[in-house]
């Protein structure tokens, strides 16, 4: 019934494909082998398909995969998942689509390689696919992976079967086993075939089995034993239930304690990473804040040029993704670095010894930034991609994983601290800074420019800021609202921290993220955010000049 | 000095010119009471320029009634308190005929007593949390029966879910959405074990620990799905690190009903590919009504870039009920067209009809898309009717014998089946 249904279809798609001059036709490719036949009729059914019966069709179409010819059902598997089947409205017919240039879609026949006119998107037809077919597909392509050459295709193969298992996909394991050369394959394959075993063997091969796996951290082993265990009865154990329980309780406690070792570990990296964007957010306000006195409200708006920075050199070179925030840090340095000079020499110069003044000045300030961005990019949010170096995690072990955009933010951080350090101890910039920020009066006296110092302080702070906006854009929208998302937080850090001092500020910012992060899982997110506000308002009381308190005559 | 008495003498002659002008043209008045600066201003403003662009066509074709539609634009600026002293000013000193308005439900709780107070008309076109029915709102968003519930049912049925995470922002939306949501899994046999609910402040950036968390709760072997309430800016980080953190779709889906094309415009899809997202309008349906719709949009704003979306949808239905509501009563008397408009049709933008009923909210088909690489979503399933909203929830305890209905003999926006009383408690 079906194999005459199915010639009827490629019937009548072949009748459509003469009748339409302008269409592709299939039967024209020279020479089809069977395996490709079966491919082909299959693949053609894929647009009268339902999506709820398309299940039943991808697992025909993966089983053509044990015929001699793997790679084109894995290729037509993989086109799938990824969203390049379509098929072209007027016949039917299925080809592969990608999209090209000017809202065109290349087409190529899915077995041949063979390369037609490009068409608008009108004319075709995407075949869709939902997240539970695409699993499943997913478990196909892995097991046709098993056998691939490269050591992580196979690795990922079988992480795909470890999650999912599935018969086929568990005898192929077992098949490859005896073949396998590298050791961390095996390793995990035979995790798998364990993992199995303690679901479906027998009472000694259980028992065995939990001795081989019990270190290991997958979090589907410890799911397969404490399944295990709670299918247990609960009362008149026999002898043997009695053995694999107390063995069960025992890997499963090794498990359990070694998970929350790393679970430690993980929450002391999110609250050092959340920190070093406190930090990075924090230390150019400490310097401007710190040496001239000046409450800067237009801080945050300094971070948010840098973060549009980053987005107009992506603009300005899209092929160069890659190596955007490489050229954005600079960049933002000089772009945040000159307009906070002007706003130095125009605005806050003039109103020098009056707080309340300058903290309105650079309020309006702010808000006119805002409003020069909205107008000028739009009040939308603006898209900055991420380069490949910053997505994806480092795995450490299966439940320990380090983000590679936070490991580097917070490698970065650091190197932006010790560059500031090493400016403020060692340059002679630096050393007039300190001059000033100890005593104006008397640094002026030692013919030191104290103007010409606070401009460059000021360029140096807000540059700074700049560059902590570039590392924003990776994490945060890029929008005109940024700064203001975190000059608050920007202010804690700084008065924690005590006014003026960098070791403060970071000693400050680590802290304060470390504290948030250890109180969200107990408190919720944002009870930790009233919590840490509270504590440090009664810290303020008691230490009004923060951890790392300055000295010298100005701050008597 | 001089300045001072040059601007005195300018606004005399302005307010002199506005006076002429508008006596000289008899005009119907429309206020607009969309946020235009503030932390709202990325979502609104889109809603106020469709708003105009509706006025504009509308003119176009001749006004309503032989009169032409004059819009009247205030910015309540993202400030809730702002938004009840720009109703007042618009009902009370514009003397506008009608208002669309509102995005947040802070928003639209602060504009209420001043609508009913000086019987004003609103149309709200986001969705919201329901529990809620004023005689003087119609809601042309969805209640949570037409969206929440729907896309609950589909993660259960298709995807297999049986372990939830509900994350959103903490304020009312969310809050009351999500105590249906658990009521309603409850309902089907979902143990509390299997539900995490999480709260985050607005904006909230660094979703580390929380993602973290997730996936620990869905690695416990059975299939998890997050519902998230998540609300504007907060979601890009929150996608954000679930890529980084490795979790795909497939592994743990995402439902959102605070995310739409307008939300992703500004964001690279790539880690969002696949999840979901529950609304009764996306861009990429394919009808006559929407590429009309879409095509007008584009040109209005100058922008081929400009993508639309659901609340743009709702402000359309809306405008054009209101429309054709008008041309039935033949007044604007506020009255009248609140009666006209109970029972009007008119064609949705995804192919079907939107029929506003008797408890002042919309019949709407209930669409589920997933994410695409371009921004745009791809419809896996949309229920085969139209739902009528629902404005007291089923499956809360304090509303589940409430229903709303403003047709004659009830005329409650709260009426207790069981007891057949009205309780006048409207919202």
């Amino acid at each position: 019934m079906m194999r005459l249904l199915s010639v009827l279809i490629s019937g009548i798609i072949s009748w459509q494909a003469l009748a339409n001059d302008q269409v592709i036709n299939a039967d024209t490719a020279p020479t089809v082998d069977k395996h490709s036949a079966v491919l082909i009729e299959l693949v053609q059914k894929l647009p009268v398909t339902k999506l709820k019966k398309l299940p039943v069709l991808v697992e025909q179409l993966a089983s053509t995969a044990t015929l001699k010819n793997t790679k084109k059902t894995r290729d037509v598997l993989q086109y799938l998942v990824d969203g390049e089947l379509y098929y072209i409205k007027a016949n039917k017919h299925v080809v592969r689509a990608v999209n090209g240039e000017n809202k065109t879609y290349t087409l190529t026949d899915i077995l041949a390689d063979e390369t037609f006119a490009p068409v608008n998107k009108s004319k075709i037809k995407k075949i869709k696919t939902n997240n539970r077919l695409r699993g499943e597909i997913r478990g196909y392509i892995a097991k046709i992976d098993l056998s691939s050459s490269d050591k992580n295709t196979r690795i990922d193969a079988i992480n795909q079967i470890l999650s999912n298992p599935s018969k086929p996909g568990l005898s192929a394991v077992r098949a490859l086993l005896a073949t396998e050369q590298n050791d961390d394959v095996r390793e995990l394959m035979n995790v798998t075939l364990l993992t199995e075993q303690l679901k479906h063997g027998s009472h000694a091969e259980k028992i065995a089995a939990i001795k081989q796996i019990e270190d290991s951290l997958q979090p589907v082993v410890k799911n397969a034993m404490t399944q295990l265990l709670d299918n247990l009865p609960t009362n008149n154990k026999s002898t043997e239930e009695k053995i694999l329980a107390a063995n069960l309780t025992k890997a499963i406690k090794s498990i359990d304690g070694k998970r929350d070792l790393f679970g430690y570990l993980e929450t002391i990296f999110f609250g050092l990473s959340l920190g070093s964007v406190l930090l990075l957010a924090a230390i150019g306000l400490t310097i401007t804040f710190g040496v001239m006195g000046v409450i800067n409200m237009a801080h945050g708006e300094m971070m948010m040029l840098g973060a549009y920075t980053t987005y107009v050199i992506q603009l300005a070179f899209p092929n160069l993704i890659e190596y955007s925030l490489l050229m954005a840090v600079p960049a933002a340095f000089l772009v945040s670095g000159f307009v906070g000079i002007i706003i130095e020499r125009g605005v806050i110069r003039h109103l020098k010894g009056r707080p309340l003044e300058t903290l309105l000045a650079t309020f309006g300030i702010s808000l006119m930034l805002q409003q020069l961005v909205r107008t000028v990019f739009s009040p939308l949010n603006r898209q900055v991609q991420a380069p490949e170096w910053m997505t994806g995690s480092l795995q450490i072990n299966p439940v320990f994983a380090l983000t590679y955009n936070r490991l580097y933010i917070l490698l970065f951080s650091l190197l932006v601290f010790f560059a500031l350090l090493m400016i403020l101890k060692k340059t002679s910039l630096g050393l007039h800074v300190r001059a000033v920020s100890q005593d104006r009066e008397m640094a002026r006296a030692l013919s030191i420019k104290s103007d010409w110092v606070d401009a460059a302080t000021f360029g140096l702070g807000s540059g700074v800021a700049g560059v902590a906006g570039v590392v924003l854009s990776q994490l945060t929208n890029v929008g005109p609202n940024l700064g203001q998302a975190y000059i608050i937080d920007s202010f804690l850090v700084v008065v924690f921290g005590g006014v003026g001092s960098l070791w403060g500020t970071l000693v400050a910012a680590m802290s304060l993220g470390s504290i948030n992060k250890f109180l969200e899982p107990i408190t919720g997110s944002v009870l930790a955010n009233i919590i840490v506000l509270v504590g440090l308002v009664l810290f303020i009381q008691k230490r009004p000049k923060g951890l790392f308190p300055q000295k010298g005559r100005a701050s008597d | 000095m001089k300045f001072k008495k040059l601007l005195v003498a300018s606004s005399i002659v302005a307010s002199g010119l506005m006076a002429n002008f508008a006596n000289a043209a008899d005009t119907i008045k429309v206020g607009v009471l969309h946020s235009l600066s503030g932390t709202m201003a990325i979502s609104e403003t889109t809603l106020k320029d469709t708003v105009l662009m509706m006025i504009e066509e509308q003119n176009k074709a001749g006004g309503v009634l032989g009169k032409q539609l004059e819009p009247v634009v205030v910015d309540p600026a993202s400030n809730w308190p702002l938004f009840a002293e720009k109703t007042r000013e618009l009902l009370a000193k514009e003397k506008v005929d009608v208002i669309f308005g509102c995005w947040t439900s802070v928003s639209r709780k602060s504009a209420l007593p001043v609508l009913e107070e000086l019987n004003g008309l609103l149309f709200y076109p986001v969705q919201y949390e329901g529990e809620e029915s004023s005689k003087n709102v119609f809601y042309t968003g969805a209640a949570p029966n037409q969206q929440a519930i729907p896309a609950v049912d589909y993660l259960m049925e298709e995807i297999g879910a049986t372990r939830w995470v509900l994350a959103g922002t903490d304020y009312v939306y969310p809050r009351t959405t999500n105590k249906i949501l658990k009521a309603y899994l409850k309902s089907k046999g979902v143990k509390d074990a299997d539900i995490m609910v999480n709260y985050t402040p607005f904006g909230h950036s660094d979703w580390q620990g929380i993602v973290s968390d997730i996936k620990k709760f869905g690695s416990a072997g059975k299939k998890t799905a997050v519902v998230s309430t998540i609300n504007g800016d907060a979601n890009i980080p929150f996608y954000k690190e679930l890529g980084n953190q490795g979790i795909s779709a497939e592994d743990i889906p995402v439902v959102a009903f605070s995310v739409g094309e307008e939300e992703l415009s500004g964001f690279d899809t790539k880690p969002l590919i696949g999840h979901l997202a529950a609304w009764n309008y996306f861009q990429s349906v394919e009808s006559d009504e929407n590429e009309a719709f879409i095509a007008s949009w584009k040109k209005y704003i100058g922008d081929d870039k400009r993508v639309t979306n659901d609340p743009m949808e709702a402000t359309y239905i809306g405008f054009k009920m209101w429309v054709k509501a008008v041309e039935k009563a033949g007044t604007t008397d506020v009255d009248a067209v609140e009666q006209a408009l109970i029972g009007v049709a008119v064609p949705n933008l995804t192919g079907g009809i939107a029929v506003m009923n008797p408890n002042h909210h919309l019949s709407k088909p209930v669409l589920i898309g997933e994410i695409q690489a371009d921004g745009q979503f791809e419809v896996v399933s949309s229920t085969p009717d139209t739902v009528i909203g629902d404005a007291w929830s089923d499956f809360l305890p304090s509303s589940k014998n409430l229903i709303s209905d403003w047709t004659a003999p009830i005329e409650c926006g709260s009426f207790d089946v069981k007891t057949a009383k009205c309780s006048g408690q409207n919202f």
